[in-house]
Order: C-alpha cells, then structure tokens, then sequence
C-alpha cells in the first residue's frame, strides 16, 4: 500500500470535485437519477467492506457457523443498531458481543 | 468604517463557528473512531493524519479505510473516493451564486473545507436576505472549526487506538465492522435500499477472490445498480396504483 500517493490520490479527486469544477458547475444540473444513484453508494460500499470480513474471516473460505465469531457479531450488532439507532451504542455493543461469543466459543460452551 | 468591516467579518466569522456547534459535536465520535480503527485498518499514524488534514471528508476516509484494511490497490481507493464524494458538486453549484464573485483564493480555501455539515450550515447564511458582503466570513468560521475538530478527534482516536492495542485487541479487529454496520443502518429506510446492500454483500462474498479487490468495486456497482433498479420498479407500482 502506497500510503503517500493515496492520500495525495484522495486529496486531489476531493478537491477537484469541491473546487475544481466550480466554473464548469453553474452550468451543471444533476439528473433526479444521478442524485438517487449517489445516495445508494455509502450503503453499498459500506456492505461490499464488510460482509467478506464478517463470512470469510480468513479472507478465503465461507464460514456460515455460530463458531464464526465475526458473523455472530455482525448479526448482534446489527440488532443493537436497529434497537437503539446510537452509533456509539451499536459499536460498543457489538464489540462486546463479539469478546464474549469469543470466550464462549474458547469455553467449548458452543 | 474599516473598524465596522472588521467587526462585521469578525462577527460573521464566529456566528458561523456557533451555528457548526451542534454538528461538529455530532462528529466527534466519527473523528475518534476513525483514528482509533485506522491502526487496526493498516493504516499508519502519518497515513492516518495526512487523511484527516488533506482530505477531509469524513465518510471517504471511513470507506478509504475499510478499502485499505481489506487490501484494496490505492488507485481503485481513489477512484472510490471520487464516487463517494461526487455529491459535492452539488454544493459547489448550490454555493456558486456566492462563491463566483469572491477571489480564487477564497474560492480555494472555501472548497477545501466544503464538507456536508458547513454546507448545510452556510447554505442558510447566503440565502438570509440581508446583503451582508462578508457572508463568506460565516461559511469560514464553519470549515475551520469543523476542520480543527475533525483533526483533534483523529489524535484523540490514534491515542485511544494505541492505548487499546497495548492493553488487548479486546475486539479491536471487530470494531470496523460493528462501525460501518452502525453506519449503514441510517441508509436502511425502504426496501430498494435493503436490496441494494443485500445485492452488493452477496456480490462482494462471490467476486472475492478477483485480483486488487476489483471485487469490492464490483460488488458496490452492482448493489448501487440493484438499488435504482428496485427504485424505479417501486415508483413505478406507485404511479399506478
């Protein structure tokens, strides 16, 4: 991973879009359809992120099993997360989760 | 007279620092976990903070992120950057009215920090009906202290993530994804969103084994793709009935 030509990568296209564009702008609408289509990105990113992390922990093979910690995890916070709608909750809720399903499955109780 | 200019400036200046309060707040926890997931992620301290400084743009450096902990090739995290913060050119039109007439420099620093959250602050500013020439002051005193928040949180965060990391994983290696779960669960309002994050986890868990995480990419166009598509179908069940 280049860090240095990342950053300066993401730095750029940034910029770009906030200011380079500005004389080009005024002549520029976006379609009802290129609004929707942006809105429907930070979810789907998001998803493609972490739904490999949570099935293929090893990075190769599916483990669809409540000894896959991760899943369960994902599972439980995404419960927490509809319950309480708090990010900050979501997050330390599901980690907590996620230790506990950890010592359980150490435990051999599962 | 130039005492009253510098005064108006001033004022503006700090009205717009104050009205940026409560969203500034509200992303202190995003700036905190960021920092404190970005070591887990692979990112390193300078990585973590060059991204806080020169990009800025809170959502892109969460995805950026997960891209990077993932193994994504830097030029696909950029090319993602720019999708996910192509909404931006809305501002920029939005604001241009304003902007067009003030000097490049202005123009730059102003875009540099043109975030979601001063957007919505200083959008409402420039539409007041008073001609108050300074109005440019107010969306400045918003970006720069949403700037300086969002850079003191990422420290904050890179502390807390050494601190964590010296004490125990504790779950360390769990955090990102219980983080995007909690962010996605906003977007989840209507069944074509359901669908669209459903499309692009089963398409990103199928593409996986596809070189540079090209499968990543793939997987975001083809939920982003079933989205709309679900979208428009549903529109249009709603038209006739």
């Amino acid at each position: 991973m280049n860090t240095f030509f990342l950053i300066m990568g993401m730095a750029l296209v940034t910029f770009l879009i906030r200011y380079g564009l500005l004389p080009l702008s005024g002549r520029f609408t976006f379609s009802k359809g290129t609004t929707r289509a942006l809105g429907y990105v930070p979810p789907a990113v998001l998803t493609a992120i972490i739904v490999p992390a949570a099935l293929l922990p090893d990075g190769h093979t599916l483990q669809f099993s409540f000894s896959n910690p991760y899943l369960v995890g994902a599972v439980i916070t995404a419960v927490i997360g509809r319950l309480s709608k708090n990010l900050l909750i979501t997050i330390v809720g599901g980690m907590t989760a996620f230790v506990l399903w950890q010592w359980v499955l150490k435990a051999g109780w599962f | 007279m130039v005492d009253m200019d510098i005064k108006s400036k001033r004022t503006e200046f700090f009205n717009g620092a104050r009205d940026t309060l409560p969203l500034v707040i509200g992303a202190i926890p995003f700036g905190i976990i960021f920092g404190t997931l970005s070591g887990g992620a692979g990112l390193s301290t300078a990585g973590t903070m060059g991204m806080s400084l020169f990009v800025f743009a809170g959502s892109a450096q969460f995805i950026a992120m997960g891209l990077v902990g993932a193994g994504t090739a830097w030029p696909l995290i950029v090319l993602t950057t720019f999708v996910v913060n192509f909404r931006h050119l809305l501002y920029t039109a939005a604001l241009l009215p304003y902007l067009k007439r003030l000097p490049p420099g202005w123009q730059a620093v102003l875009a540099f920090g043109l975030t979601d959250e001063t957007f919505a602050v200083a959008v409402g500013r420039y539409g007041c009906a008073d001609d108050n020439p300074y109005k440019h002051w107010y969306q400045l005193g918003s970006m720069i202290f949403m700037y300086t928040n969002w850079n003191l949180c990422t420290v904050v965060g890179l502390a807390a993530g050494r601190m964590l990391t010296s004490i125990g994983r504790w779950g360390l290696d769990f955090a990102m994804v219980a983080a995007f779960i909690g962010m996605i669960i906003p977007y989840l309002k209507n069944r074509p969103a359901y669908f669209a994050v459903l499309v692009s986890g089963t398409a990103a868990v199928l593409l996986n084994e596809l070189p540079h995480k090209l499968g990543l990419i793939l997987a975001t166009i083809a939920g982003i793709t079933a989205g709309i598509a679900a979208d428009t179908l549903a529109s249009r069940e709603t038209n006739a009935g």
